[in-house]
């Protein structure tokens, strides 16, 4: 093989593939640069580890894929043709072990008879066991490149983008139009996937002097216009909004200055698109060997980059087009040792090529690295070259991608050039230049050799395999796809749709646009995770909310616990103690002496105006209105259709002033649910619902000296259970509530956020003069549990009724409640629902999120919810959900977490262990 | 991402609104039951026109009414409700 030459000096950036040191000229994309460097064999193709080369050289490139860059900088799959060279890249070829010549995965590709489409469906999943006995191996031998395996060191930014008209393709027709718009008074923007301007002119100069376009993208600039280079237009969403893939560095490459990429979301008042058309390959046998090329792509590399990638060419085409890549290839030196054209003879004027009219390739053969022999059909007979090059057109296919992602309505078909053509559109779109015509085309003759006949070369799907489809009873296109994989690579089937649908319509014996369509889907061109999350990384999507009195406890080196939006101290361990013995000695300080936590988090919704009560028994399903002023309540919360949802307490502060405070992990959710039915379900209601729960900072002190604490505190009358008082704590007014979460007595003291500092110290002050220490969750977990106060989210799952929890007794009789209608639902009071039981231990430790079973193997009853112990005299109790639970009392199972092979047998009793009769927190 | 013009503050991104739920779902306290489960876990989901909740939850904060074409997303009529809209 005489291989590819370079004109003029060779290269001037260095950069290594697969570890060899090479050089490329800038402005090289890594395809020229390695065709100027002799490389043929770039890839392996993902299934059968066929060897592979470059057959096109822009973003439709479904062969040579490589991984670029290191470390958490890399890159795979990134097309070897859509990548520019800079100093000292790093690329690797894929899919290959142990090396690109030599790869132990291509017998595959020898077995490929047994490879057909389906065959890992009709192999693997018969039975799950084998699958994932094969699935190790399967995965290591198809596939791509790696996933990176460090974090992205890079930045990727995010812009919101605004203009009149965004043309989309700075090709010929793209600037004409966006010179045109500027012209016009608008504001322009205009976007280029690739780094230079108008990359068809400099492949075909006699269209229009490539100089045109830096003039027309001055004009542009100079009046306003906006241009981005190495941009791609990858989603077209509702209402004219397309979002914008920025290449600011280029794959692998340390950016030269802030951000990797940008993400842009722009909202166009209209679009155009001047996309331009793909080149189709032609299918014949071995038609995707090293040295197999589209035709354009051919023309390009000679005329744009200087790199004539063979010496002798046979060029094989059903349209004109491929003419002016003979002419180039004569131009640039090479030989041009037929053009095989598949019409027939025109009448008049030669082309000076040897053409052969009614011709057709029938196969290629050659070397892994090489082409050596091109076979064809001409007429009648059956010829042979010798050749080092065949470029191919089969016709153009226009890109509608982001007219049919715009949700164009339909696209036109066109006989004379087999294409699709944007339709109406249902945006404010339209498509110009090669995206909204295409040059008529001859006929595409089909294989007439058994070899492989690629259509879709990344996913390695041949004719063959279409027809095996069809023969196997997949008929419409949308199987189609999904049984052979065709057009479900990176790459989206650009140069391969058109060749299927043309196979399944003859199948059908229907015309193609009668075949059906797949959906075309964002984005154009693969974009890396890091531009679609952005700045959005770790908590930004979540930003944690810290408390008022973080410093206070942060200083006191807590466990945290995260919930919901914030963290809240889980246990304060002192010096060498565990998590768990520093809970319980937190939880015995309640129980035998006074102990104090930060209960800032929870939901708090100050309620007031002449209709406050109304609208608290519309959110309450227990009653409001009765309660005297100063008094308070447990309460919950029914969603529409009957089941709890939350639940907390409610206070009457003032003749028309109430106090609704919720769970910490439901306060948005409770937000919206009283916006909901205060704004949407009865606006007539004069009151106001204010959010207050980061107002107030909450400090709980609980246990038998909780109340001489409080008297010390507040140096008056304390309030008695469910009761509420305002008061002062050094000067600083606060609201005591008398509510009881542990079992003891207790009082929740409520201060400004912004004055919390001095109020907690003067609580700790006190508290640790009466034998008290702070406590955590964890210790306020093991003191509710013994109580058998319920938890959002752990008892109350959203399954349960306020029956199901026991709480049936407590709802308002005169109904009115959201809620109400649902709980009427005949399902929700028949036998066998869940019900809230209390377990404790037989023996060993009932392990949480435990299944409850009557014996093992038999299907779960129930679950644990929440884990725990006595506190003060030991042994495992938990609360839990449990089958008709209410009638089980006595019952014996078993507690049982398979995942971790824990197990306890339990008995079914009352959920309440402690102070069943409610006297330790009432005076 | 739809274009969204929410009567008090003008054209905005969706990425600004939350959806709710449609209006044929809203269940009104004291609709018999047999209506109220009909409302809830029956609904017509039409492939065409159909009435929607929103808020501009990310904005103004207002509950918004929506008829909005399920297929093409064309936004016929908006309307802000809740105490300041009423007549």
């Amino acid at each position: 093989m005489s291989g590819p030459q370079r004109a003029g000096e060779p290269g001037t950036i260095r950069f290594t593939f697969d570890g060899k040191p090479l050089l490329a000229r800038r402005g090289d994309t890594l395809a020229a640069a390695l065709l100027a460097n002799g490389i043929g064999l770039v890839a392996r193709s993902f299934k059968y580890h066929r060897p592979r080369g470059i057959m096109a050289a822009g973003v439709e490139e479904p062969n040579a894929l490589v991984t670029v860059g290191t470390g958490g900088r890399s890159e795979p799959n990134t097309r070897a043709t859509d990548l520019f060279v800079y100093e000292g890249m790093v690329a690797r070829s894929q899919n290959r072990w142990p090396n690109l010549s030599f790869d132990v995965g291509s017998i595959l590709g020898l077995a490929a008879k047994a490879l057909p489409a389906g065959f890992y469906y009709k192999t693997f999943f018969g039975s799950a066991k084998r699958w994932m006995f094969y699935e190790w191996f399967i995965r290591r031998a198809a596939g791509l490149g790696d996933a990176p395996n460090a974090a992205d060191p890079d930045r990727f930014a995010q812009r919101a983008g605004f203009c009149d008209v965004l043309v989309v393709g700075a090709g010929p027709a793209g600037l004409a139009a966006a010179l045109a718009a500027a012209e016009a008074g608008e504001r322009v923007t205009l976007v280029e996937q690739d780094r230079v301007l108008a990359p068809s002119l400099v492949r075909d100069p006699q269209e229009l002097d490539p100089a045109w376009a830096e003039a027309t993208a001055a004009q542009i600039s100079a009046l306003g216009g906006q241009i981005l280079l190495r941009t791609t237009a990858a989603g077209y969403w509702d209402d004219n909004l397309i979002t914008l893939s920025q290449r600011l560095a280029e794959p692998g490459q340390q950016p030269p200055n802030g951000a990797a990429q940008r993400l842009w979301h722009v909202r166009a008042k209209r679009v155009v698109l001047a996309t331009g058309a793909l080149e189709r390959p032609l299918a014949f046998a071995h038609n995707d060997r090293p040295g197999v090329m589209l035709s354009q792509a051919v023309r390009t590399y000679v005329r744009r980059f200087g790199v004539v990638p063979g010496q002798r060419v046979i060029i094989a085409t059903n349209n004109d087009d491929a003419y002016l890549t003979a002419a180039a290839m004569r131009d640039a030196g090479a030989e041009v040792v037929a053009v095989l054209d598949t019409r027939p003879a025109p009448a008049g004027a030669t082309s000076g090529f040897t053409v052969h009219n009614e011709a057709m390739p029938l196969a290629t053969t050659g070397a892994r690295h090489h082409l050596r022999e091109v076979s064809a059909r001409v007429g009648g007979k059956i010829v042979r070259w010798q050749a080092d090059l065949l470029a191919m057109s089969g016709g153009f296919t226009p890109v509608v991608h982001l007219h049919m992602q715009a949700g164009g309505a339909a696209l036109d078909w066109d006989d004379a050039s087999q294409s699709f053509l944007p339709g109406a559109a249902r945006q404010n779109v339209t498509s110009i230049g090669a995206a909204a015509a295409a040059d008529p085309i001859g006929p595409t003759p089909p294989p007439e050799n058994s070899g492989k006949a690629f259509i879709d070369f990344q996913n390695d799907v041949s004719l063959g395999d279409v027809d095996l489809a069809w023969a196997e009873g997949y008929r419409s296109v949308e199987h189609l796809k999904r049984y052979t994989t065709l057009a479900m690579a990176t790459d989206q089937g650009k140069t391969s749709n058109m060749a299927a649908l043309g196979r399944l319509a003859e199948k059908q014996g229907v015309a193609i646009p009668d075949a059906g369509l797949t959906t075309f889907r964002p984005p154009y061109t693969p974009v890396t995770m890091g531009l679609l999350a952005g700045r959005s990384e770790r908590d930004a999507g979540a930003h944690l909310r810290r408390l008022a009195l973080y410093d206070v406890h942060q200083a006191k080196a807590p466990t945290w616990q995260p919930l919901g939006y914030w963290k809240r101290p889980r246990a304060y361990p002192a010096g060498t103690e565990t998590l768990a013995q520093a809970a319980l000695r937190e939880a015995r300080s309640v129980r035998t002496a006074v102990g104090m936590t930060d209960v800032s988090t929870l939901a708090k919704f100050e309620v007031s105006g002449p209709d406050a009560a109304a609208l608290l028994e519309l959110i309450c399903a227990t009653t409001v209105a009765k309660l005297a002023v100063g008094r308070g309540r447990y309460t919950f919360m029914l969603r529409e259709d009957g089941l709890v949802f939350d639940d907390g307490t409610v206070w009457r502060l003032g003749e028309d002033r109430y106090l609704l405070t919720s769970s910490t992990g439901g306060a948005d959710r409770m937000a919206t649910h009283i916006s909901y039915v205060r704004q949407f379900l009865y606006p007539q209601l004069k009151v106001s619902a204010v959010n207050v729960q980061e107002h107030y900072a909450g400090i709980a002190v609980a246990g038998p000296h909780a109340k001489t604490v409080l008297a010390a505190l507040i140096g008056e009358e304390v309030p008695r259970h469910m009761s509420t008082v305002p008061a002062a704590i050094g000067g600083v007014p606060v609201l005591v509530l008398a509510a009881s979460y542990s079992g003891e007595r207790a009082f929740e003291i409520y201060v400004e956020a912004s004055k919390a500092e001095p109020v907690w110290s003067a609580c700790e002050a006190e508290v640790t003069a009466h034998g008290g220490c702070l406590y955590g969750m964890e210790a306020m977990e093991f003191l509710r549990i013994e109580k058998g106060h319920l938890v959002v989210g752990g008892e109350i799952d959203g399954r349960l009724t306020p029956h199901d929890l026991a709480l049936g007794g407590m709802l308002n009789k005169a109904g009115g409640y959201v809620g109400a209608e649902g709980l009427t639902r005949p399902a929700l009071t028949q036998t066998g629902r869940k019900q809230l039981v209390g377990l404790e231990a037989l023996d060993g430790t009932i392990p949480e999120g435990s299944m409850l079973i009557t014996a093992p193997g038999q299907p779960a009853q129930g679950h644990v919810t929440a884990a725990g112990l006595r506190v003060l005299d030991g042994g495992s109790i938990a609360l839990g959900q449990l089958n008709d639970g209410f009638a089980r009392h006595g019952e014996l199972l078993i507690a049982s977490s398979p995942t971790r092979g824990l197990i306890a047998r339990v008995r079914v009793v009352a959920p309440h262990f402690y102070d069943t009769g409610g006297e330790r927190y009432r005076d | 991402m739809m274009l969204i013009t929410c009567p008090h503050c003008g054209p905005r991104a969706q990425a600004e609104f939350t959806y709710e739920r449609t209006v044929d779902s809203v269940v009104q306290p004291g609709t018999d039951p047999a209506g109220a489960m009909e409302r809830l876990f029956t609904r017509a989901n039409p492939r065409g026109l159909d009435d929607e909740i929103w808020r501009h939850t990310f904005g103004c904060r207002a509950w918004l009414v929506m008829t909005r074409h399920r297929v093409t997303h064309a936004i016929e009529a908006i309307r802000a409700v809740g105490p300041e809209a009423l007549p």
